[in-house]
């Protein structure tokens, strides 16, 4: 008996945990199928007839396609230049416990973007790169590298030296290890750096705000822009809300385990 | 052949200089010169507005802003929304790590719920809550009324604006702490919970006198990183609020914001991020030497 309470208790602080979390996207998605006129009901609407004209209005009329294009072109290239940078970097700062290198990787994770904004604005300008892809991958890039070489620092110090060393022995070169060993057994530690990097591409804001305008203009850029206007259209902007939210929280889904090990990864090793 | 295999021995030579080159040209060019340049622009009145070439004033600038009350309530309410932000959710996030320490069914739906609000766009996140705070529409309010409570202005009144934006950070990262927690408390080695149940310990003197000290170097970590995380916040306070109403929410970052591409006030708007910058730097630096003495 008592034992059936402390079960019901706990499922009840489980409920207490979850429910607070997920309102707001319960409430987001709901918004986003409701007339404007049941938006702005008092007391608030839990049973409407749901509409899909406010997802129709955001992908016809708003562009939004254009910027889910942007944003993943922006996500995909400087997710992809930074691996190519980063895993190297990564690879040596485990294998030759270069730590000062990792500090100064850290700090690039850690200090504010704005502080590298202004200068990227009057640089870009300069060299007529407002507006461009160029302009918004780089400036990414300085957000996706970071993480990429700190998740991966510690994922390959999880790899045995053995390993690549036994292809020394047959006569391979330590960078011939490297991509032919070392990588693919790395595999989960480069999806988990990977998906954490896009997401946080993803979700940038400030950099479009002042490198991009029409022509790179990504989502969250966008959703900004869209309730600027002087009437929110709450309906269009919530449908917009989840379109942007959609591929992170579906990658996260699929990746979850490697989410949470990429989140907590640097600060549980201490 | 002859000249591959040498070139290849050079670089396997040199892999500690050549591996990690690209990436610290990269940050060196798109991170250190910029802030060098940010450093510099700080001791000159440059506004690219008025048309002037710039001169250098030295020290004015920072005299002129750091005595501008703007700067003084910028800097104080960076400090506030970010005590409050971070107590609450090291709180939280403890407590929830410890419910969940254990095994049960729905585990893994629990922490994934938990991911959510982590990988969510915070700009989208910030328009949402902007919904349920709204006065006259709005969940909250709706909610207080039903509950027999007046209703609040939430973002929309100067009093309520700071803890209004920091309960929609601490909604999106108290699960961070917790995760971060959770994959602590579940490093820690079983033997000393064991001898302290065999002598009868209570739950309470079990947490205090044995998980804490051991999860502590875990958690001053998160506590650091979400410091450091809340200091730099920007997508939620500019979309929802843009440091209004008046500048009761104007924190440091969107001061130095509003300075560099609303007014162009490029000298003043440096010193401004040279502060904010050295804050930060300072706060980064505090988990470097917690992570070396945590190697010892």
């Amino acid at each position: 008996m008592k034992r059936y309470i402390r079960k019901i208790l706990f499922f009840i602080l489980i409920i207490a945990i979850v429910v607070p979390l997920l309102f707001p996207f319960v409430w987001m998605l709901s918004s986003s199928f409701k007339t404007q006129v049941d938006i702005v009901a008092w007391p608030p609407k839990l049973i409407f007839s749901p509409t899909l004209q406010n997802y129709k209005r955001v992908f016809s009329e708003q562009n939004f396609l254009k910027y889910f294009v942007n944003s993943s072109i922006i996500g995909i290239s400087s997710v992809f230049f930074s691996l190519l940078m980063g895993l190297p970097a990564a690879f040596s700062i485990a294998r030759f416990g270069q730590k000062k290198l990792s500090i100064f990787i850290l700090i690039a994770r850690l200090m504010p973007g704005i502080s590298f904004l202004m200068p990227w604005y009057i640089i870009f300008s300069r060299l007529r790169l407002m507006d461009s892809y160029v302009a918004l991958i780089l400036s990414h890039m300085l957000i996706t590298l970071p993480i990429i070489v700190w998740i991966m620092e510690s994922y390959f110090e999880t790899i045995p030296l053995e390993i690549e060393e036994s292809a020394m022995v047959d006569g391979a070169t330590r960078q011939r290890a490297f991509l032919a060993i070392v990588l693919p057994i790395a595999a989960p530690g480069i999806v988990t750096s990977i998906t954490l990097s896009f997401i946080f591409s993803w979700n940038n804001f400030m950099f479009a705000q002042v490198l991009s305008m029409e022509r790179t203009k990504t989502l969250p850029l966008a959703i900004y822009n869209f309730v600027s206007y002087a009437e929110v259209d709450w309906g269009a902007v919530m449908a917009a809300a989840v379109a942007i939210m959609a591929p992170a929280i579906i990658l996260t889904m699929i990746f979850q385990k490697y989410v949470v090990q990429g989140l907590t990864m640097g600060a549980v090793k201490g | 052949m002859v000249s591959k295999r040498n070139r290849g021995s050079f670089i396997e030579k040199n892999l500690h200089i050549i591996f990690p080159l690209p990436a610290v040209v990269f940050i060196i060019v798109m991170m250190l010169f910029p802030v060098l340049y940010t450093f510099f622009m700080s001791f000159t009145n440059w506004n690219l507005t008025s048309g002037m070439p710039l001169s250098f004033v030295f020290l004015s600038s920072y005299k002129r802003v750091l005595q501008e009350p703007r700067f003084i309530k910028a800097l104080g309410r960076t400090f506030s929304f970010t005590a409050l932000a971070v107590s609450i959710e090291t709180v939280f996030g403890m407590v929830i790590a410890l419910i969940l320490n254990r095994e049960f069914k729905a585990k893994g739906f629990t922490k994934l719920i938990m991911l959510l609000p982590l990988v969510s766009t915070p700009v989208a996140i910030g328009i949402a809550w902007n919904l349920f705070y709204d006065p006259t529409i709005g969940l909250m309010n709706f909610m207080l009324t039903q509950l027999g409570l007046p209703k609040l202005a939430w973002t929309g009144s100067a009093s309520t604006v700071i803890p209004s934006l920091a309960l929609v950070d601490i909604w999106q990262w108290t699960p961070m702490i917790s995760l971060i927690m959770l994959s602590g408390l579940a490093s820690l080695s079983n033997e000393p919970y064991e001898s302290a149940r065999v002598d009868g310990a209570t739950e309470w003197q079990i947490f205090w006198h044995i998980t804490l000290p051991m999860v502590m170097p875990t958690l001053l970590t998160a506590i650091i990183l979400r410091t450091i995380d809340a200091l730099k916040t920007f997508d939620i306070i500019y979309a929802m609020t843009g440091g209004g109403p008046g500048y009761a929410s104007e924190t440091l970052n969107i001061m130095a914001f509003k300075y560099s591409f609303e007014y162009f006030r490029m000298g003043q708007a440096s010193v401004v991020l040279i502060i904010l910058f050295l804050l930060v730097l300072a706060m980064s630096l505090l988990i470097v030497r917690m992570r070396k003495s945590l190697e010892l």
